[in-house]
């Protein structure tokens, strides 16, 4: 151990969990995020890991703050390497200013005492002198809690939680183990090694810690979602799952379709049956669905995409993160034909962006996409609860009539939906050019009145969607544009660099365009983009609509996510 | 019932004069009306070909999907609302080439939803290439050297599934092919009723006078004779109709997904339970 550190009310401590996959990094991950809400304090964790089961290295970030913290730092205050190897894995982000809280017999050689403030903790040993080597995450967790003045009474009773459908040896020993780790945790502020004050915020309680995959599941539940049939994939698949688990509740069909084909297809007929339902896949999964997309844009069915991005092409980085799908989304599907693609920035934009896809799927009866990605999806942080009495789930389903035709034209080109079963009429759809009926057709004139019917729902919404939001001055000279899952990271970013002439633009909804979108760029004297890929897709979509050049772009495609600090540096060398 | 009840008017039918199609819409017409099913009960699900036409002849409810994926449409269908009569038809490209992973894995599922395959062995609409179930040696414009792939057996297929209904008939013979459709709808389950079709265009192998000289009827089998049925399903000189297999009653899709087990309301007659989300909110707060 070197020299002492000591953080008073700090903006936030960063504290990175590494380990072998299969070896409990999420048990510990979980519980202390758990715990450090009880204690009021705010949260962000994130994680990086391989595509394997086992072995491996993966890491976890967890982040407290006495106020709202919601993007990933690339900055460690506190290591807990959990095997061999794991300090090489994170060596990078390593500082002068790293406490590594390390149990020697685990970590093996690794560690060069005079180069890293090092606090040898008997993880192990303790755990087996318990019983078993096993419980040595929780006498890490208990560390921790010790470390940060968490009273043990409640971090004891959230564990107690936590392994309740265990037995009551277990659930005792596991008590024990925290306990043995919080009087670690406690000696080392005692000895006045290592002291970390993080005040409680009051409004943490109120608050619901929900990553990206659970708050874009509640959304189409709010949404109305009753129906969906999906293909594992990741980082999709905890949407899925997600459904799954509530299905009883909430009168769900959740199905494990043979393939992604078959998936979308069964979205569409649920559809045509009166349910509201939805897909979740990811790059290549979602290339297996493209000719269903297009069935929907024929049939004017409406249909909820859920496209969580990973790194292409083909099988790419499985388990890694990028923003690199915004243009297949754009233009999935032979055909031309209208679409809506939402990109949520925020926790709580995936809830609300979802269930507002539903309504809006069943109003114009059109595609609608949430497209996220796997930093997104893995990311959580704790933040305000919906407010259910916000939403309402709109119905847009008709009772027909003896002589109802399902592709009556209309002015603004949405025809009345029917569903087969409910009023005297018969529903006909038809992946074919079809009559306002339903049946086949070429007549070449009618082809005409369909193609228009079809395209004037895209006029409805153009006026039918969601602005970008401004972060900053209003008279600002210089515009940060960005879009997804960036927002939170920029906006940390632009706090740290605390300039009165800068402002962030975040789209959650990039397609359509919004009106605005022109007139906020043509505003700024210098506007940087900010993309988690290689092509600045973004960028040249925002240039075909308005003929806008971006002036400076930063972009990330390695597979991870922005870190703040990084985006912070970048930041300050584009607007110099 | 009348059959007229499932007329079209003034239609233009895309098929050729003297195609084995129009017996079998004449005859599924007929064991719709026998079981008094009406037409906004019903729903039609196709795919794309010759015979996935056959849907917009018949007055009914229609969702004519994607080449290959009717069966997870028809799937959805009947789970969303099990009140309808969902049947999928299609030809043997669509349901066994296209479609042939759906096919397996619907089975698998058992929706209890009929699927009639119109099999002629042979692609019409793309103008006389080899099917799934074309004959080896069947040389087409592509086939040069004729098939020599091995044709794709869909009853043995079904059977070693365990599927819950398996039939065979031909479209020559309304009166035996119109029972074995009423008892495949009437079934609780999957079943499949493939049906010998002559392609009077592009199939001058497998012709009227070719069925009605290689095929007989099943007489006195036990349709719960899973190895039998099999043993039948493999015949080649001359080949079995009739219904092979029904399996032992397995639960359908609709059955198994629990969200009928209390109330038969469909899918579009339910609502969010805004109290449960609202408690299910609060689970993330995670208090103690």
């Amino acid at each position: 151990m070197s020299k002492g550190l000591s953080l008073n009310n700090p903006e936030s401590v960063s504290i990175c969990l590494c380990g072998q996959a299969g070896q409990g990094i999420q048990t510990v991950e979980h519980l202390l995020t758990r715990i450090f809400k009880l204690a009021g304090f705010n949260v962000f964790a994130t994680k990086e890991y391989m595509s394997r089961v086992r072995g491996g290295m993966n890491s976890t970030s967890i982040r407290i703050s006495p106020g709202p913290v919601r993007a990933a730092a690339s900055t460690i205050d506190i290591l807990i390497p959990l095997n061999k190897g794991a300090l090489q894995h994170v060596e990078r982000n390593i500082s002068s200013h790293t406490v590594i809280l390390a149990d020697k017999e685990m970590i093996g050689g690794d560690i060069d005492q005079t180069k890293y403030k090092f606090v040898d903790i008997p993880f192990t040993g303790t755990a087996a002198g318990i019983g078993d080597k096993i419980y040595s995450n929780v006498v890490a967790v208990g560390t921790m809690a010790g470390l940060f003045g968490i009273e043990l009474s409640m971090a004891s009773k959230y564990v107690e939680k936590f392994f309740s459908t265990k037995s009551s040896d277990i659930v005792q020993k596991n008590l024990a183990a925290l306990k043995k780790g919080f009087d670690f945790g406690a000696e080392l502020v005692k000895s006045s090694k290592i002291k970390f004050e993080i005040a409680a915020d009051a409004d943490v309680e109120d608050q619901v810690l929900l990553n990206g995959a659970e708050a874009v599941a509640l959304g189409a539940i709010a949404g109305g979602c009753n129906f969906i049939a999906s293909y594992p994939m990741s980082p999709s698949t905890g949407v899925l799952a997600f459904l799954a688990r509530h299905a009883e509740t909430f009168d769900i069909i959740a199905e494990q379709a043979e393939d992604e084909i078959a998936a979308i297809n069964m979205g569409l007929g649920a559809w045509y049956a009166g349910a509201r339902a939805m897909v979740t896949t990811s790059g290549g999964g979602f290339a297996l669905m493209i000719e269903g997309v297009s069935l929907a844009a024929m049939l004017e069915s409406p249909m909820v995409i859920h496209l969580a991005q990973r790194p292409g092409p083909a099988t790419g980085l499985p388990t890694r993160t990028e923003q690199a799908d915004l243009v297949l989304a754009l233009y999935a599907g032979h055909g031309e034909f209208p679409r809506v693609i939402f990109a949520p920035g925020k926790i709580e934009d995936a809830f609300i962006l979802t269930q507002r896809a539903f309504n809006l799927a069943d109003k114009y009866q059109v595609p609608v996409f949430i497209l996220t990605d796997q930093y997104f999806i893995d990311s959580y942080y704790n933040t305000a609860a919906p407010d259910l009495s916000k939403f309402k789930i709109e119905k847009h389903i008709t009772r027909t009539n003896k002589d109802y035709r399902r592709y009556e034209l209309t002015k603004g080109g949405v025809s009345p939906r029917g569903v087969p079963g409910f009023g005297k009429g018969l529903v006909v759809v038809d992946s074919d050019e079809h009559d306002t009926e339903g049946h086949i057709t070429e007549d070449l004139e009618l082809r005409i009145r369909m193609v228009d019917k079809r395209l004037k729902k895209g006029e409805l919404l153009k006026k039918d969607n969601i602005p970008p939001e401004l972060t900053g001055p209003k008279n600002y000279k210089n515009l940060i544009v960005c879009w997804g899952s960036t927002r939170n990271i920029a906006e940390e970013a632009l706090q740290k660099i605390g300039r009165n002439d800068t402002a962030l633009l975040h789209f959650k909804q990039v397609y359509p365009l919004a009106a605005q979108t022109a007139e906020y760029l043509q505003k700024a004297k210098k506007t940087i983009i900010i993309e988690n890929n290689a092509g600045s897709q973004f960028a040249k979509l925002i240039k075909l609509h308005t003929g806008i050049d971006i002036d400076k772009k930063i972009l990330k495609y390695n597979g991870l996510s922005f870190f703040v600090e990084e985006l912070t540096e970048k930041l300050k060398e584009a607007l110099n | 019932m009348d059959t007229k009840v499932f007329d079209m008017n003034d239609i233009d039918i895309a098929w050729c004069p003297g195609c084995g199609n129009f017996p079998i819409l004449k005859t599924l017409k007929r064991a719709l009306a026998e079981l008094q099913i009406k037409p906004t009960d019903i729903v039609l699900v196709s795919g794309i070909g010759q015979a996935a036409k056959a849907p917009h002849y018949f007055r009914t409810n229609v969702f004519n999907g994607l080449h290959g994926r009717a069966l997870p449409a028809a799937t959805a269908i009947k789970a969303a609302n099990p009140a309808m009569t969902v049947i999928a038809e299609s030809g043997d490209g669509d349901m066994y080439g296209e479609g042939g992973n759906h096919f397996i894995h619907t089975i698998r599922r058992n929706p209890n939803i009929t699927n009639i395959v119109h099999n002629n062995m042979v692609y019409g609409l793309t103008k006389g290439q080899a099917s799934p179930t074309s004959q080896k040696g069947f040389v087409t414009p592509v086939q040069v050297r004729g098939v020599f792939l091995e044709p794709f057996n869909p009853l043995a297929v079904a059977i070693a599934l365990d599927a819950s209904f398996v039939a065979r008939a031909f479209s020559g013979d309304i009166e035996q092919t119109a029972d074995i459709i009423k008892q495949a709808i009437e079934h609780d389950g999957y079943a499949l009723v493939d049906i010998f079709q002559p392609c009077v265009t592009f199939n001058r192998l497998n012709t009227y006078q070719w069925f009605k000289e290689h095929t007989y009827y099943l007489d006195d089998h036990d349709p719960s004779d899973r190895q039998k049925a099999f043993e039948k399903a493999t015949e080649t000189e001359k080949l079995p109709l009739g219904i092979f297999y029904k399996s032992p009653q397995k639960p359908s899709f609709e059955e198994n997904i629990g969200i009928y087990d209390d109330k038969q309301v469909p899918l579009y007659q339910r609502d969010l339970n805004k109290e449960e989300l609202s408690n299910l909110i609060e689970t993330f707060k995670m208090r103690l």
